[in-house]
């Protein structure tokens, strides 16, 4: 457009530049000193306390077992931190998570179905085969699920979203009926897998689970300028030129692969992803995918490692992982749904069109 | 230049579009009045493909705007709803230069910089370039969200209320830029306007809907007559001669 750019553009654009240069700064920041925490809280986990004698092959089977935990322990954080912010990205929507849309649930129902039908002797037998059979029905349930909903014209995401939480309803509810029905001795079995166990992660799935994982992380790397603009929300990114709605399936695919292979791994945490994603904002605001998805993913890896370090090793507590981050991730969901109007809950609030931000602009004028 | 044909479209049982048909010439700039919920929003939602029509055809710049790929039409068809609320924290620059999108892909080159530093210029938000869009007023974000569709840079621009958030000032800069968009660049822009008054002191043309249909179309002089706008609205309306435009008074 032939407007004279003028001085006070220059200087406006240049110090957005100048920001600009900062957020990225920062958000690489955020990122190496998180990678060097996890790094060195992975050093502690192989390293500290080994009861071997040093050089035996104890000491070595020891290490090999540690290290494997530890790649279980990086893989699930990473998933689990990108995965949400992908969710998050997509859905306009910075407080709902994949396990609010059902993912959890449907976990629980498939590990109870298994011993239902087949037996507690199911869960020991076929090993990665079931692994693999579970990751996938967790993710085909969710592309199933958005293919169809979002199939349908006029259906807006946060209607999805609703089927999806009255859906997790009806998992959870028919898991809990199955497990009624089982006997004791199994019910038992149930429970302990339904608890998530980092000491004990199903490491037998562990290649298979790393390279899906692999997989949907190269699938989101690959889509991170277009989540940017995914991000404006539907109408503005459709304006833009984007596909909306094929950006959403794949994000989706990605993040019901990445979710499944975590569960898979560790069983269900609700509020991890949730707690990595939004530390990470809050750490590096401003950020674009191409910096926020890595240091959500170091982010992410220094909490759950430092976690398992500091419960294993100094509180004796290695089996309570799982609940503790989840308390921890739990109180911050909900200080951040109490702190007042956040950008999560505004956005409910002001659904009704017709009537915009006049409580922002008050606000803001 | 746009056009639809025999364009209806239908939320459940209310009729939002009934029928419309549109031609509008290239360059020039088009207010869309009408009473609320007389599909003005719609049918511009329909235009830009941001809605879809149950029935019809809709051309802008002889593409098909349900068949055209959306990257292609995004180049050369630029739309702003009026809902731009957005989750993500994200600053003025960075909303501006994802206006770039279909033109760069998310890589900048000197082209699109250069897009940027003019549609900052037009706009004027320059001393906000670096700010949170979520520390701004409503209004500044609305102009920030003009800057993103000028530095798309469409021959085919559409807004959705665009005033509505603005004051007077910002309003009356908003339109004049609009204008000068129309006759010094060629744009054809198609805008959504309450204040019948804007559309008089600053449109080509103007199209009347009410029901669903489009009433008349016409210049202002043309339909910014007292006996048509209190028809249109169904509330007295007096038009007094300004000189230079006619002014509608309903206030009171």
């Amino acid at each position: 457009m032939a407007f004279a750019v003028d001085q006070a553009t220059h200087d406006g654009l240049a110090r957005a530049r100048a920001g600009q240069r900062a957020i990225d700064r920062r958000a690489w920041l955020v990122t190496a000193v998180a990678g060097a925490v996890a790094l060195a809280f992975a050093a502690a986990i192989l390293l500290y306390d080994n009861p071997a004698a040093p050089g035996s092959a104890a000491q070595a089977t020891v290490t090999k077992l540690r290290a494997t935990t530890l790649a279980a322990i990086a893989l699930v954080a990473a998933a689990q931190g990108v995965a949400t912010a992908v969710f998050h990205t997509v859905c306009g929507n910075r407080v709902i998570t994949p396990s609010i849309m059902g993912f959890d649930a449907l976990h629980s129902l498939v590990q109870t179905a298994t011993v239902f039908f087949f037996g507690a002797a199911a869960l020991g037998a076929g090993g990665v085969w079931r692994s693999v059979g579970q990751c996938a029905g967790m993710a085909l349930f969710a592309v199933a699920l958005y293919g169809w909903l979002l199939g349908r014209p006029g259906l807006t995401v946060r209607v999805a979203l609703l089927v999806g939480l009255v859906l997790g309803l009806a998992f959870r509810a028919a898991a809990t009926l199955m497990q009624r029905l089982l006997n004791p001795s199994d019910f038992d079995l149930v429970t302990a897998r339904l608890f998530g166990n980092m000491s004990n992660a199903d490491t037998r799935f562990l290649p298979l689970g790393a390279a899906l994982a692999a997989g949907a992380l190269a699938l989101v790397w690959s889509r991170r300028r277009h989540l940017d603009l995914a991000a404006l929300g539907s109408a503005t990114a459709r304006g833009l030129g984007l596909n909306h709605r094929r950006e959403v399936m794949l994000a989706l695919l990605a993040v019901s692969g990445l979710i499944a292979v975590a569960t898979t791994l560790v069983g269900p945490m609700t509020f991890f992803g949730f707690l990595a994603a939004s530390l990470t904002y809050r750490l590096a605001p401003g950020a674009r995918h191409a910096r926020l998805l890595p240091a959500i993913a170091a982010v992410a890896a220094a909490v759950l490692l430092a976690a398992y370090f500091t419960l294993r090793h100094v509180f004796y507590a290695g089996g309570l992982i799982s609940v503790v981050i989840e308390f921890v991730g739990g109180l911050f969901f909900l200080a951040h749904l109490l702190k007042g109007p956040t950008r999560g809950n505004t956005r409910l609030i002001r659904q009704s069109r017709g009537q915009p931000a006049i409580r922002r602009e008050q606000a803001g004028d | 230049m746009i056009r639809a044909d025999a364009v209806s479209k239908a939320y459940r049982d209310a009729t939002a579009l009934d029928g419309v048909c549109l031609d509008l010439p290239a360059g020039g700039l088009t207010a869309l009045v009408g009473p609320n919920g007389a599909g003005k929003s719609t049918l511009l939602g329909v235009i830009g493909r941001l809605t879809r029509a149950d029935f019809g055809l809709v051309e802008v710049g002889g593409m098909n705007v349900v068949a055209a790929r959306s990257r292609d039409l995004a180049r050369r068809l630029a739309v702003l709803r009026q809902d731009n609320h957005l989750a993500t924290r994200l600053t003025v620059a960075q909303l501006v230069e994802l206006g770039r999108f279909p033109h760069c892909g998310g890589r900048l080159g000197p082209a699109d910089r250069a897009a940027i530093e003019r549609a900052v210029a037009a706009t004027g938000v320059g001393p906000l370039a670096h700010r949170f869009l979520d520390e701004l007023s409503g209004g500044q974000r609305q102009r920030a969200h003009i800057a993103m569709l000028f530095a798309q840079d469409a021959e085919y621009v559409l807004l959705d209320e665009p005033l509505a958030a603005l004051d007077l000032r910002h309003a009356t800069e908003l339109m004049a830029l609009l204008r000068a968009a129309c006759d010094q660049d060629g744009k054809t822009v198609v805008v959504v306007v309450h204040d019948v008054n804007y559309a008089s002191a600053w449109a080509d043309r103007i199209v009347a809907l009410k029901d669903g249909r489009v009433v008349a179309t016409g210049p202002p002089a043309e339909l910014v007559q007292s006996d048509f706008l209190s028809a249109l609205y169904g509330t007295p309306v007096r038009v007094v001669d300004t000189g230079g435009w006619p002014l509608a008074v309903y206030h009171r």
